[in-house]
């Protein structure tokens, strides 16, 4: 093992214990998957074959008869409405306003861009859920409770998303800037046709995670809106399906379409997640 | 040049201000109402009369509030830590791998960290379900008749800070990695080279260099967990049990159920406090890193 003329990258000895490390995180990673394929199994079973003893992995019958009745006997198509709705809106208010404020931070001088500067790093991190008693005292007195309003206003408090484009704006070489200056641009071209196109890998991937945050929101939907058909897809599953009785196929196939969206996301734009994640945890990714 | 110099305000004035606006209707403003509220005996919607430091003085005899200071404590204990050393180690896992495997691997730890709350608890409920549970058998030596095992009270809080690992390490495993590639490969070949063993590597390299990453990593829960509410709702089936409270959900009980706003205001200052505490050394933790 002591080969002197192969000194690259770590070439670790696969010795028994080099097997049994590996074999232990694989069968964590089964363990940690199973859950979500017994989930997804049952959601295709009958109601019957579900509280049959034994375990079949796979079931007897296939069916699609939990979706469809969810699906027409639910209003889970206007839960999914409000919840795209509303997180889409998040997503776009978020990003435009927290694009904005971050390029006038990074690129202008103005009085008061220190102090600003100052409270959005102070609020890293807001408690939101501490503040839900005086945002919906706010809600109601703006006649916002149970609207897409009410739903959507609370969530844009995002200072991370500045704080974020302003380590990226601040990146951008000053020689572009000045080279679209001489060409007569106006500082909202140089954001809109340079700034954020030179980051569009960050927009993307802030905006998947804003809209994954946004649509897996339970508290704060579920405190402002009322009714059944202002719910979100991840309120309206818990609050109606009470109303199935105990019947864990059907449970099962309204979870499996609430996830779908964030599931489907998640699986497209891995590495622009996994970089959102790393980014608003303060590490740049 | 001045002209220059005011167009540039403009500006900038124009861009901030959405932001601004955001920020100090919805939190400023809301902060400060909850300061004033927490001073009066004010319903959940309407004015109340100021009544001073009796919410705060309320406090200390309120055994509901004890309760939930304890039980959300716990919750962080049972939770931050476990969680941070597993997301350690699976990292320490996932990182040996190579190419597909190691993105197979990852995606499988973390998948769950992208699913909403409620579908977390549908999970789980089913597969910890008293009769149908697929994993009951193992607490049959635990439970004599058919009731799940998160309905056993000196269970809950385990299982639900099991839940909650489960759904969360995705996140942790993540930093750690990151924090793991920074770690040169150079210095484990040199390690290996003067015949330092595995563990010889770890303890004194990975470790050490690790070090920041697993503060971070643990504030970070620490933040989180301290607002614990959802899944404690949904596996105490809609927070019926005063034994299970945790501090948010002590808020919105005094809020929204009671109609007791000023003091449930006073609850969430307490916890606002707490977690601005909190986030102060986290934010501390961060620049140190990031000026390294």
């Amino acid at each position: 093992m002591t080969t002197v003329n192969a000194p690259t990258s770590s070439t670790k000895s696969i010795g028994p214990t080099g097997k049994l490390l590996t074999a232990l995180i694989v069968a964590g990673a089964l363990f940690w998957l199973f859950p979500i394929y017994w989930a997804l199994v049952t959601s295709f079973k009958h109601e019957e074959e579900v509280v049959q003893t034994g375990i079949h992995l796979w079931p007897e019958h296939f069916t699609f008869d939990n979706y469809s009745f969810v699906l027409f006997n639910t209003k889970i198509g206007l839960w999914y409405m409000n919840s795209l709705i509303t997180s889409a809106a998040v997503t776009v208010i978020v990003l435009v306003m927290g694009a904005m404020a971050a390029y006038a931070i990074s690129q202008l001088s103005f009085p008061g861009r220190k102090i600003l500067w100052w409270m959005i790093l102070a609020s890293f991190m807001v408690p939101i859920p501490a503040l839900i008693i005086n945002h919906f005292v706010l809600m109601s007195q703006f006649g916002f409770i149970n609207t897409w309003e009410g739903v959507i206003l609370p969530q844009l408090i995002a200072p991370v998303t500045v704080m974020i484009y302003k380590q990226f704006f601040d990146a951008v070489p000053k020689d572009f800037r000045e080279a679209a200056i001489i060409d007569g641009a106006t500082e909202l071209q140089l954001l809109w046709r340079l700034y954020l196109p030179m980051n569009w890998g960050i927009t993307t991937a802030l905006a998947i995670i804003t809209f994954i945050g946004a649509w897996n929101q339970f508290l704060w939907p579920f405190l402002v809106t009322t009714t059944e058909p202002m719910f979100n897809v991840t309120v309206g599953i818990y609050q109606v399906t009470d109303a199935f009785g105990v019947k864990y196929a059907r449970w099962l196939a309204t979870a499996t379409l609430a996830a779908l969206p964030v599931a489907m996301l998640y699986l497209i734009f891995q590495r622009q997640v996994t970089q959102a994640i790393m980014l608003t945890a303060g590490i740049k990714g | 040049m001045e002209q220059n110099r005011r167009s540039e305000i403009t500006t900038a004035a124009i861009l901030i201000l959405p932001f601004v606006i955001i920020y100090a209707v919805l939190f400023i403003y809301p902060t400060v109402q909850m300061i004033i509220m927490s001073f009066t005996d004010a319903p959940l919607i309407g004015a109340g009369n100021w009544v001073g430091i009796k919410n705060y003085a309320r406090l200390f005899h309120d055994r509901l509030f004890s309760v939930a200071v304890y039980n959300t404590l716990y919750f962080v204990l049972l939770s931050v830590i476990p969680s941070t050393l597993l997301g350690l180690a699976i990292a320490l896992g996932v990182n040996r791998l190579k190419g597909w495997s190691q993105s197979a691997v990852l995606a499988a730890f973390f998948v769950p960290y992208i699913l909403p709350v409620t579908v977390v608890f549908r999970i789980w409920q089913w597969a910890l379900d008293g009769q149908f549970g697929i994993y009951q058998p193992l607490f049959t030596g635990f439970i004599t008749n058919n009731s799940s095992i998160y309905r056993y009270i000196p269970a809950f809080m385990p299982v639900v800070a099991f839940v909650t690992i489960w759904w969360l390490v995705g996140f942790n495993v993540l930093l750690f990695i990151a924090g793991l590639r920074n770690i040169s490969a150079e210095i484990y070949d040199a390690a290996e080279l003067d015949g330092a063993t595995r563990w010889q590597q770890f303890s004194r390299i990975t470790w050490p260099l690790i070090w920041p990453v697993t503060v971070l990593v643990a504030t970070i829960q620490l933040i989180l967990q301290l607002k614990i509410y959802d899944q404690i709702y949904l596996f105490s089936a809609g927070g019926r049990s005063d034994a299970t409270l945790s501090m948010v959900q002590l808020i919105y009980r005094a809020a929204f159920q009671h109609n007791e706003g000023g003091y449930g205001a006073t609850v969430a200052l307490v916890l606002f406090f707490i977690i601005v505490l909190a986030s102060i050394v986290q934010f501390q933790l961060l620049r140190w890193r990031n000026n390294q």
